[in-house]
Protein backbone atom coordinates (compact mmCIF):
# COMPACT_ATOMS: atom_id res chain seq x y z
CA UNK A 1 0.00 0.00 0.00
CA UNK A 2 1.38 3.22 -1.07
CA UNK A 3 1.71 5.79 2.41
CA UNK A 4 0.20 8.92 2.16
CA UNK A 5 1.05 12.36 3.50
CA UNK A 6 -1.15 15.43 4.00
CA UNK A 7 -0.87 18.53 2.55
CA UNK A 8 -2.77 21.82 2.56
CA UNK A 9 -3.44 23.61 -0.77
CA UNK A 10 -4.72 26.76 -0.12
CA UNK A 11 -6.29 25.79 3.02
CA UNK A 12 -7.98 22.59 1.40
CA UNK A 13 -6.60 19.41 3.30
CA UNK A 14 -5.36 16.79 0.40
CA UNK A 15 -3.78 13.43 1.00
CA UNK A 16 -1.10 12.55 -1.41
CA UNK A 17 1.39 9.42 -2.14
CA UNK A 18 4.32 10.21 -0.05
CA UNK A 19 6.92 9.52 -2.76
CA UNK A 20 6.14 12.24 -5.37
CA UNK A 21 7.22 15.91 -5.66
CA UNK A 22 4.86 18.77 -4.68
CA UNK A 23 4.56 19.17 -8.48
CA UNK A 24 3.14 15.72 -8.76
CA UNK A 25 0.75 16.30 -6.39
CA UNK A 26 -0.62 20.00 -7.12
CA UNK A 27 -1.03 18.67 -10.58
CA UNK A 28 -3.26 15.17 -9.45
CA UNK A 29 -5.48 17.43 -7.06
CA UNK A 30 -6.11 19.54 -9.84
CA UNK A 31 -4.20 22.87 -9.36
CA UNK A 32 -3.68 23.84 -12.79
CA UNK A 33 -2.55 27.70 -11.75
CA UNK A 34 0.66 27.27 -9.85
CA UNK A 35 1.36 30.78 -10.31
CA UNK A 36 0.15 33.81 -12.25
CA UNK A 37 1.57 36.16 -14.96
CA UNK A 38 1.68 40.40 -15.11
CA UNK A 39 -1.24 39.19 -16.91
CA UNK A 40 -3.18 37.37 -13.99
CA UNK A 41 -3.18 34.46 -16.33
CA UNK A 42 -1.94 30.94 -15.10
CA UNK A 43 0.88 29.27 -15.43
CA UNK A 44 1.68 25.35 -14.32
CA UNK A 45 4.91 23.47 -14.61
CA UNK A 46 6.60 22.90 -18.15
CA UNK A 47 10.40 21.68 -17.85
CA UNK A 48 9.48 19.31 -14.62
CA UNK A 49 13.57 19.43 -13.72
CA UNK A 50 13.94 23.11 -11.81
CA UNK A 51 14.93 24.67 -15.36
CA UNK A 52 11.69 27.19 -16.34
CA UNK A 53 10.55 28.10 -12.44
CA UNK A 54 7.13 27.85 -13.92
CA UNK A 55 6.11 25.96 -10.95
CA UNK A 56 7.08 28.26 -8.09
CA UNK A 57 4.15 28.25 -5.43
CA UNK A 58 4.54 29.49 -1.74
CA UNK A 59 5.68 26.62 0.96
CA UNK A 60 5.15 27.13 4.25
CA UNK A 61 5.41 30.93 3.80
CA UNK A 62 8.48 30.72 1.82
CA UNK A 63 7.50 32.44 -2.11
CA UNK A 64 9.34 30.64 -5.21
CA UNK A 65 9.59 27.33 -3.87
CA UNK A 66 9.93 25.13 -7.24
CA UNK A 67 7.25 22.73 -7.09
CA UNK A 68 8.72 20.22 -9.32
CA UNK A 69 12.22 19.92 -7.24
CA UNK A 70 10.25 19.86 -4.04
CA UNK A 71 9.64 16.16 -1.71
CA UNK A 72 6.01 16.45 -0.69
CA UNK A 73 5.72 16.80 3.51
CA UNK A 74 3.72 15.83 5.94
CA UNK A 75 1.72 19.09 7.17
CA UNK A 76 3.18 20.87 4.39
CA UNK A 77 1.21 24.34 3.43
CA UNK A 78 0.88 25.31 0.13
CA UNK A 79 -0.16 28.78 -1.71
CA UNK A 80 -1.30 28.88 -5.35
CA UNK A 81 -2.20 30.96 -7.29
CA UNK A 82 -5.73 29.02 -8.07
CA UNK B 1 38.23 18.30 1.59
CA UNK B 2 37.29 15.87 -1.32
CA UNK B 3 39.22 14.27 -3.82
CA UNK B 4 37.24 14.85 -6.48
CA UNK B 5 33.83 17.06 -6.29
CA UNK B 6 31.22 15.78 -9.22
CA UNK B 7 28.14 17.77 -10.00
CA UNK B 8 25.53 15.71 -11.42
CA UNK B 9 24.69 12.36 -10.34
CA UNK B 10 23.09 11.07 -14.17
CA UNK B 11 24.68 8.65 -15.84
CA UNK B 12 28.13 10.25 -16.36
CA UNK B 13 28.31 11.82 -13.05
CA UNK B 14 27.99 8.12 -11.56
CA UNK B 15 30.47 6.29 -14.06
CA UNK B 16 33.03 9.31 -13.10
CA UNK B 17 31.94 9.23 -9.24
CA UNK B 18 32.50 4.87 -9.58
CA UNK B 19 36.39 5.19 -11.49
CA UNK B 20 37.39 8.04 -8.95
CA UNK B 21 35.99 5.49 -5.59
CA UNK B 22 37.52 2.51 -7.86
CA UNK B 23 41.09 4.00 -6.98
CA UNK B 24 40.51 4.33 -3.89
CA UNK B 25 39.83 7.97 -3.67
CA UNK B 26 37.33 10.71 -1.76
CA UNK B 27 34.30 11.37 -3.79
CA UNK B 28 31.12 13.34 -3.63
CA UNK B 29 28.45 14.23 -5.92
CA UNK B 30 26.35 16.64 -5.87
CA UNK B 31 22.70 16.84 -7.45
CA UNK B 32 19.89 18.86 -7.57
CA UNK B 33 17.37 15.76 -7.73
CA UNK B 34 15.80 13.49 -5.31
CA UNK B 35 17.33 10.48 -5.85
CA UNK B 36 20.99 9.67 -8.03
CA UNK B 37 20.49 9.12 -11.78
CA UNK B 38 19.80 12.51 -13.60
CA UNK B 39 16.87 13.02 -15.86
CA UNK B 40 16.97 9.91 -17.80
CA UNK B 41 17.29 7.73 -14.95
CA UNK B 42 14.59 9.72 -12.80
CA UNK B 43 13.00 7.43 -10.72
CA UNK B 44 10.81 6.97 -7.10
CA UNK B 45 11.41 3.36 -6.87
CA UNK B 46 14.91 1.68 -7.79
CA UNK B 47 13.37 -1.41 -8.90
CA UNK B 48 11.27 0.69 -11.56
CA UNK B 49 14.94 1.64 -13.18
CA UNK B 50 16.89 -0.79 -15.66
CA UNK B 51 18.79 -3.35 -14.20
CA UNK B 52 22.20 -1.05 -15.72
CA UNK B 53 21.28 1.83 -14.49
CA UNK B 54 20.24 0.34 -10.99
CA UNK B 55 23.32 -1.61 -10.91
CA UNK B 56 25.13 1.54 -11.67
CA UNK B 57 23.41 3.61 -8.67
CA UNK B 58 23.91 0.11 -6.37
CA UNK B 59 27.91 -0.08 -7.50
CA UNK B 60 28.30 3.93 -6.14
CA UNK B 61 26.77 3.65 -3.36
CA UNK B 62 28.21 0.04 -2.52
CA UNK B 63 32.13 1.76 -3.51
CA UNK B 64 30.92 4.63 -0.64
CA UNK B 65 30.17 7.26 -2.94
CA UNK B 66 28.69 10.25 -1.25
CA UNK B 67 25.46 11.46 -3.11
CA UNK B 68 23.84 15.04 -1.91
CA UNK B 69 20.61 14.56 -3.12
CA UNK B 70 18.64 18.46 -3.14
CA UNK B 71 21.71 19.98 -3.56
CA UNK B 72 22.45 23.12 -5.72
CA UNK B 73 25.31 24.77 -7.24
CA UNK B 74 25.29 28.51 -6.18
CA UNK B 75 28.79 29.59 -7.28
CA UNK B 76 32.12 28.55 -7.55
CA UNK B 77 35.08 30.24 -5.53
CA UNK B 78 37.93 28.54 -7.86
CA UNK B 79 38.13 25.26 -9.83
CA UNK B 80 38.94 24.39 -5.79
CA UNK B 81 35.80 25.47 -4.03
CA UNK B 82 32.56 25.20 -4.89
CA UNK B 83 29.33 27.06 -3.11
CA UNK B 84 26.69 24.72 -2.43
CA UNK B 85 23.14 25.39 -1.04
CA UNK B 86 21.78 21.95 0.58
CA UNK B 87 19.63 21.24 3.35
CA UNK B 88 18.37 25.15 4.05
CA UNK B 89 21.91 26.18 4.39
CA UNK B 90 24.80 27.84 2.18
CA UNK B 91 28.21 26.15 2.72
CA UNK B 92 31.58 26.16 0.82
CA UNK B 93 32.88 22.55 -0.77
CA UNK B 94 36.36 22.62 -1.18
CA UNK B 95 37.95 19.86 -3.64
CA UNK B 96 41.43 18.40 -5.21
CA UNK B 97 39.72 18.02 -8.44
CA UNK B 98 35.95 18.63 -10.43
CA UNK B 99 33.92 17.14 -12.98
CA UNK B 100 30.88 18.95 -14.10
CA UNK B 101 28.37 16.45 -15.38
CA UNK B 102 25.58 18.82 -15.26
CA UNK B 103 23.45 17.60 -18.03
CA UNK B 104 21.31 19.23 -21.00
CA UNK B 105 17.53 20.90 -20.74
CA UNK B 106 15.04 21.29 -23.85
CA UNK B 107 15.36 23.66 -26.02
CA UNK B 108 11.21 25.15 -25.71
CA UNK B 109 10.77 27.96 -29.12
CA UNK B 110 7.98 30.03 -28.53
CA UNK B 111 4.81 29.67 -30.07
CA UNK B 112 0.89 30.67 -29.47
CA UNK B 113 -0.39 29.17 -26.73
CA UNK B 114 2.56 27.80 -25.14
CA UNK B 115 2.76 29.73 -22.15
CA UNK B 116 -0.80 27.64 -21.18
CA UNK B 117 -0.63 25.31 -18.33
CA UNK B 118 -0.43 21.56 -19.94
CA UNK B 119 2.30 22.77 -21.98
CA UNK B 120 5.15 21.48 -21.21
CA UNK B 121 8.28 20.09 -22.62
CA UNK B 122 8.54 16.50 -23.69
CA UNK B 123 11.52 15.53 -21.30
CA UNK B 124 9.16 17.58 -19.17
CA UNK B 125 6.35 15.17 -19.48
CA UNK B 126 8.85 12.61 -18.74
CA UNK B 127 9.99 14.36 -15.62
CA UNK B 128 6.59 15.28 -14.47
CA UNK B 129 5.19 11.41 -15.06
CA UNK B 130 8.09 9.90 -12.91
CA UNK B 131 7.44 12.24 -10.29
CA UNK B 132 4.23 10.66 -9.70
CA UNK B 133 1.39 12.77 -12.16
CA UNK B 134 -1.10 10.73 -13.20
CA UNK B 135 -2.46 10.62 -17.12
CA UNK B 136 -4.86 8.17 -16.20
CA UNK B 137 -7.49 9.21 -19.27
CA UNK B 138 -5.81 12.38 -19.96
CA UNK B 139 -5.57 13.46 -23.87
CA UNK B 140 -1.78 13.78 -25.12
CA UNK B 141 -0.45 15.31 -27.97
CA UNK B 142 3.47 15.08 -27.95
CA UNK B 143 5.34 16.70 -31.07
CA UNK B 144 9.05 17.03 -30.35
CA UNK B 145 12.29 15.75 -32.13
CA UNK B 146 14.83 13.22 -32.00
CA UNK B 147 15.11 9.52 -29.65
CA UNK B 148 13.46 10.94 -26.74
CA UNK B 149 10.57 11.03 -28.61
CA UNK B 150 9.73 7.33 -28.01
CA UNK B 151 10.43 6.63 -24.78
CA UNK B 152 8.21 9.64 -23.88
CA UNK B 153 5.91 8.34 -25.74
CA UNK B 154 5.61 4.99 -24.70
CA UNK B 155 5.90 6.61 -20.95
CA UNK B 156 2.99 8.61 -21.46
CA UNK B 157 0.87 5.51 -22.41
CA UNK B 158 1.98 3.17 -19.33
CA UNK B 159 0.87 6.09 -17.14
CA UNK B 160 -2.57 5.72 -18.66
CA UNK B 161 -2.50 8.74 -21.27
CA UNK B 162 -4.83 8.75 -24.54
CA UNK B 163 -2.00 9.72 -26.86
CA UNK B 164 -3.55 11.13 -29.73
CA UNK B 165 -0.53 11.82 -31.77
CA UNK B 166 3.31 11.89 -31.46
CA UNK B 167 4.70 13.97 -34.02
CA UNK B 168 8.61 14.39 -34.84
CA UNK B 169 9.52 17.86 -36.95
CA UNK B 170 12.57 16.37 -38.61
CA UNK B 171 11.59 15.36 -42.14
CA UNK B 172 11.07 11.47 -43.04
CA UNK B 173 14.16 11.47 -44.72
CA UNK B 174 16.13 12.24 -41.79
CA UNK B 175 14.51 10.18 -39.69
CA UNK B 176 15.36 7.37 -42.14
CA UNK B 177 18.70 8.25 -42.39
CA UNK B 178 19.51 8.23 -38.92
CA UNK B 179 17.24 5.23 -38.57
CA UNK B 180 20.07 3.37 -40.83
CA UNK B 181 22.89 4.53 -39.30
CA UNK B 182 21.87 2.79 -36.09
CA UNK B 183 21.73 -0.64 -38.12
CA UNK B 184 25.34 -0.78 -36.67
CA UNK B 185 23.69 -0.56 -33.02
CA UNK B 186 21.16 -2.87 -33.11
CA UNK B 187 19.78 -3.01 -29.60
CA UNK B 188 19.04 0.68 -30.25
CA UNK B 189 16.47 -0.07 -33.00
CA UNK B 190 15.45 -3.14 -30.92
CA UNK B 191 14.25 -0.54 -27.96
CA UNK B 192 12.70 1.57 -30.00
CA UNK B 193 10.49 -1.15 -31.62
CA UNK B 194 9.60 -1.78 -27.74
CA UNK B 195 8.64 1.80 -26.95
CA UNK B 196 6.81 2.04 -30.08
CA UNK B 197 5.05 -1.51 -29.24
CA UNK B 198 3.77 0.17 -26.41
CA UNK B 199 2.19 3.34 -28.01
CA UNK B 200 1.13 1.51 -31.16
CA UNK B 201 -2.54 2.91 -31.42
CA UNK B 202 -1.07 6.49 -31.59
CA UNK B 203 -0.09 7.85 -35.09
CA UNK B 204 3.64 9.08 -35.52
CA UNK B 205 4.34 11.46 -37.95
CA UNK B 206 7.71 13.01 -39.09
CA UNK B 207 7.97 16.67 -40.85
CA UNK B 208 5.57 17.47 -38.66
CA UNK B 209 5.20 19.94 -35.94
CA UNK B 210 2.66 22.03 -33.36
CA UNK B 211 1.66 25.75 -34.23
CA UNK B 212 -0.67 26.52 -31.42
CA UNK B 213 -2.15 25.60 -28.44
CA UNK B 214 -5.67 26.92 -27.47
CA UNK B 215 -7.70 26.86 -24.42
CA UNK B 216 -9.06 28.82 -21.51
CA UNK B 217 -7.35 28.37 -18.07
CA UNK B 218 -5.33 25.28 -19.39
CA UNK B 219 -4.47 23.97 -22.89
CA UNK B 220 -7.48 22.62 -24.57
CA UNK B 221 -6.52 22.07 -28.35
CA UNK B 222 -3.16 21.73 -29.71
CA UNK B 223 -3.12 22.67 -33.53
CA UNK B 224 -0.29 20.79 -35.30
CA UNK B 225 1.08 20.90 -38.92
CA UNK B 226 0.47 16.82 -39.50
CA UNK B 227 2.72 16.74 -43.07
CA UNK B 228 1.10 19.88 -44.33
CA UNK B 229 -2.34 20.20 -43.17
CA UNK B 230 -3.51 22.10 -40.14
CA UNK B 231 -4.88 19.84 -37.93
CA UNK B 232 -6.64 20.15 -34.38
CA UNK B 233 -6.74 17.79 -31.66
CA UNK B 234 -8.74 18.30 -27.97
CA UNK B 235 -6.62 17.60 -25.36
CA UNK B 236 -5.21 18.05 -22.00
CA UNK B 237 -1.45 18.23 -22.88
CA UNK B 238 0.81 19.15 -25.38
CA UNK B 239 4.53 17.79 -24.77
CA UNK B 240 6.67 19.85 -26.84
CA UNK B 241 10.32 20.97 -27.71
CA UNK B 242 12.74 21.34 -30.72
CA UNK B 243 15.22 19.19 -28.76
CA UNK B 244 17.88 19.40 -26.06
CA UNK B 245 21.13 22.12 -25.62
CA UNK B 246 24.09 21.57 -22.77
CA UNK B 247 23.63 22.95 -19.36
CA UNK B 248 27.13 25.12 -19.24
CA UNK B 249 26.60 27.76 -16.46
CA UNK B 250 28.03 26.69 -13.93
CA UNK B 251 31.63 25.54 -16.56
CA UNK B 252 31.14 29.57 -17.73
CA UNK B 253 31.02 30.46 -14.20
CA UNK B 254 34.37 29.14 -13.82
CA UNK B 255 35.68 30.06 -17.15
CA UNK B 256 35.39 27.32 -19.01
CA UNK B 257 35.40 27.70 -23.05
CA UNK B 258 32.44 26.87 -24.77
CA UNK B 259 32.33 25.84 -27.99
CA UNK B 260 28.54 26.02 -30.10
CA UNK B 261 27.08 26.20 -26.69
CA UNK B 262 28.61 23.66 -25.37
CA UNK B 263 31.60 22.73 -22.55
CA UNK B 264 34.72 22.14 -25.04
CA UNK B 265 36.80 19.12 -23.54
CA UNK B 266 40.13 17.25 -24.39
CA UNK B 267 40.83 14.09 -25.10
CA UNK B 268 41.07 13.16 -21.37
CA UNK B 269 37.36 14.97 -21.23
CA UNK B 270 39.54 18.69 -19.72
CA UNK B 271 37.85 21.84 -20.21
CA UNK B 272 40.68 24.68 -20.62
CA UNK B 273 40.44 25.49 -16.68
CA UNK B 274 42.92 23.53 -15.28
CA UNK B 275 41.62 20.73 -12.39
CA UNK B 276 38.25 20.85 -14.23
CA UNK B 277 36.74 18.20 -16.32
CA UNK B 278 33.61 18.06 -17.74
CA UNK B 279 31.30 14.56 -19.23
CA UNK B 280 28.13 13.83 -20.56
CA UNK B 281 25.94 16.23 -22.08
CA UNK B 282 27.06 19.50 -20.81
CA UNK B 283 29.70 18.74 -23.71
CA UNK B 284 27.07 18.07 -25.83
CA UNK B 285 24.25 15.67 -26.60
CA UNK B 286 25.22 12.04 -27.37
CA UNK B 287 22.83 9.92 -24.81
CA UNK B 288 23.92 7.97 -21.86
CA UNK B 289 25.86 5.16 -23.17
CA UNK B 290 28.23 8.34 -24.39
CA UNK B 291 28.34 9.78 -20.84
CA UNK B 292 29.30 6.62 -19.18
CA UNK B 293 32.23 6.25 -20.71
CA UNK B 294 33.25 10.11 -20.72
CA UNK B 295 32.71 9.56 -17.31
CA UNK B 296 34.96 6.88 -17.01
CA UNK B 297 37.99 8.60 -18.59
CA UNK B 298 37.39 11.82 -16.48
CA UNK B 299 37.25 10.02 -13.32
CA UNK B 300 40.50 8.19 -14.05
CA UNK B 301 42.09 11.34 -15.23
CA UNK B 302 40.95 13.86 -12.63
CA UNK B 303 43.05 10.93 -9.59
CA UNK B 304 46.10 10.83 -12.17
CA UNK B 305 45.47 7.65 -13.97
CA UNK B 306 46.47 9.10 -16.50
CA UNK B 307 47.28 5.88 -18.26
CA UNK B 308 43.91 4.32 -17.78
CA UNK B 309 42.02 7.12 -19.30
CA UNK B 310 44.37 7.36 -22.14
CA UNK B 311 42.98 3.35 -23.10
CA UNK B 312 42.71 2.74 -26.40
CA UNK B 313 39.12 1.14 -26.21
CA UNK B 314 37.87 3.89 -23.34
CA UNK B 315 39.25 6.66 -26.25
CA UNK B 316 37.63 4.44 -28.97
CA UNK B 317 34.32 4.23 -27.57
CA UNK B 318 33.83 8.18 -26.38
CA UNK B 319 34.93 9.11 -29.80
CA UNK B 320 31.85 6.76 -31.64
CA UNK B 321 29.83 8.71 -28.77
CA UNK B 322 31.10 11.83 -30.06
CA UNK B 323 30.54 10.86 -33.74
CA UNK B 324 27.02 9.51 -32.65
CA UNK B 325 26.00 12.91 -31.18
CA UNK B 326 26.85 14.64 -34.14
CA UNK B 327 25.01 12.45 -36.35
CA UNK B 328 21.62 13.46 -33.76
CA UNK B 329 22.55 17.18 -34.54
CA UNK B 330 22.50 16.92 -37.90
CA UNK B 331 18.77 14.60 -38.31
CA UNK B 332 17.57 16.40 -35.79
CA UNK B 333 18.09 19.85 -36.28
CA UNK B 334 14.98 21.80 -35.10
CA UNK B 335 13.88 23.41 -38.59
CA UNK B 336 13.47 27.09 -39.77
CA UNK B 337 9.74 26.32 -39.19
CA UNK B 338 9.82 26.31 -35.75
CA UNK B 339 11.78 29.18 -35.22
CA UNK B 340 8.46 31.95 -36.89
CA UNK B 341 6.15 30.26 -35.22
CA UNK B 342 5.72 33.46 -32.93
CA UNK B 343 3.34 36.05 -33.56
CA UNK B 344 3.19 39.49 -32.38
CA UNK B 345 1.29 38.62 -29.38
CA UNK B 346 3.21 35.90 -28.20
CA UNK B 347 5.01 36.01 -25.28
CA UNK B 348 8.70 35.04 -25.64
CA UNK B 349 10.50 36.10 -22.29
CA UNK B 350 7.68 33.70 -19.77
CA UNK B 351 9.62 35.27 -16.47
CA UNK B 352 9.50 38.92 -17.45
CA UNK B 353 6.36 38.52 -19.81
CA UNK B 354 8.29 40.02 -22.93
CA UNK B 355 6.35 39.52 -26.55
CA UNK B 356 7.62 38.90 -29.95
CA UNK B 357 6.13 42.50 -31.10
CA UNK B 358 8.29 44.15 -27.94
CA UNK B 359 11.95 43.01 -29.26
CA UNK B 360 13.78 43.97 -32.35
CA UNK B 361 15.34 40.81 -33.30
CA UNK B 362 18.46 43.56 -34.96
CA UNK B 363 19.71 44.20 -31.38
CA UNK B 364 22.15 42.82 -29.87
CA UNK B 365 21.14 40.23 -26.91
CA UNK B 366 22.47 43.00 -24.24
CA UNK B 367 20.32 45.44 -25.80
CA UNK B 368 17.42 43.59 -25.94
CA UNK B 369 17.96 42.72 -21.71
CA UNK B 370 18.49 46.36 -21.23
CA UNK B 371 15.43 47.86 -22.98
CA UNK B 372 13.04 44.90 -22.29
CA UNK B 373 14.00 42.66 -19.06
CA UNK B 374 14.18 39.67 -21.57
CA UNK B 375 15.89 36.75 -19.96
CA UNK B 376 16.47 38.61 -16.84
CA UNK B 377 13.91 36.66 -14.77
CA UNK B 378 13.74 34.07 -12.24
CA UNK B 379 14.91 31.24 -15.27
CA UNK B 380 18.06 34.07 -15.99
CA UNK B 381 17.53 32.80 -19.97
CA UNK B 382 17.88 29.44 -19.59
CA UNK B 383 14.42 29.40 -21.53
CA UNK B 384 14.18 32.06 -23.69
CA UNK B 385 17.52 32.95 -24.25
CA UNK B 386 18.49 29.51 -25.53
CA UNK B 387 15.23 30.20 -27.94
CA UNK B 388 16.72 33.80 -28.55
CA UNK B 389 19.87 32.55 -30.04
CA UNK B 390 17.98 29.81 -32.07
CA UNK B 391 15.45 32.48 -33.60
CA UNK B 392 17.51 35.69 -33.93
CA UNK B 393 21.22 34.45 -34.11
CA UNK B 394 21.90 36.65 -30.09
CA UNK B 395 24.84 35.52 -27.89
CA UNK B 396 23.81 33.37 -25.94
CA UNK B 397 23.05 34.26 -22.29
CA UNK B 398 26.14 34.93 -19.64
CA UNK B 399 25.93 33.13 -16.99
CA UNK B 400 26.32 34.80 -13.92
CA UNK B 401 26.17 33.64 -9.93
CA UNK B 402 24.19 32.75 -8.19
CA UNK B 403 22.99 30.12 -9.86
CA UNK B 404 20.14 27.83 -8.22
CA UNK B 405 18.08 30.44 -7.07
CA UNK B 406 19.57 30.98 -2.96
CA UNK B 407 16.74 32.36 -0.73
CA UNK B 408 17.98 34.64 1.63
CA UNK B 409 17.12 32.27 4.17
CA UNK B 410 19.97 29.83 2.94
CA UNK B 411 22.36 32.52 3.21
CA UNK B 412 22.14 32.29 6.81
CA UNK B 413 20.33 33.20 9.78
CA UNK B 414 22.73 37.11 10.62
CA UNK B 415 21.81 37.81 6.82
CA UNK B 416 17.97 37.64 7.45
CA UNK B 417 18.42 39.02 10.43
CA UNK B 418 20.39 42.43 9.57
CA UNK B 419 17.44 43.64 7.65
CA UNK B 420 16.99 47.48 8.42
Amino acid sequence: MTPYVTITVNGVPHPVAADITLAAALLNIGVTAFRRDLDGLARGPVCGMGTCFECRVVVDGIANVRACLAPVRDGMSIESSA
Amino acid sequence: MVDVLVVGAGPAGLSAAIAVAERGKRVLVLDQGLRPGGQIWRHRQLASLPPHARAMIERALALGVVIANDARVVDAISPNELVIAFRGRIDRQPTRALILATGARERLLPFPGWTLPGVVGVGGLQALIKSGVSLAGARVVICGTGPLLFPVAATAVAAGADLLLVAEQASRGAVLGFGTSLLAKPEALLQAAKYRAVFRKAPFHTGSWITAAEGFGHVQRAVVNVRGKSVTFDCDWVATSAGLVPSTELAQILGCTTVDGAVDVDDMQGTSVGGVWAIGECTGVKGDLAAITEGEIAGRAAVGDVDGARAGSLQRRRNRGRMFGRRLARAFAAREELLQLATDDTIICRCEDVRRRDVDPTWTQRQAKLWTRVGMGECQGAVCGTACTAMFGWAANVARPPLGAPTVGEWGEELRNTAP
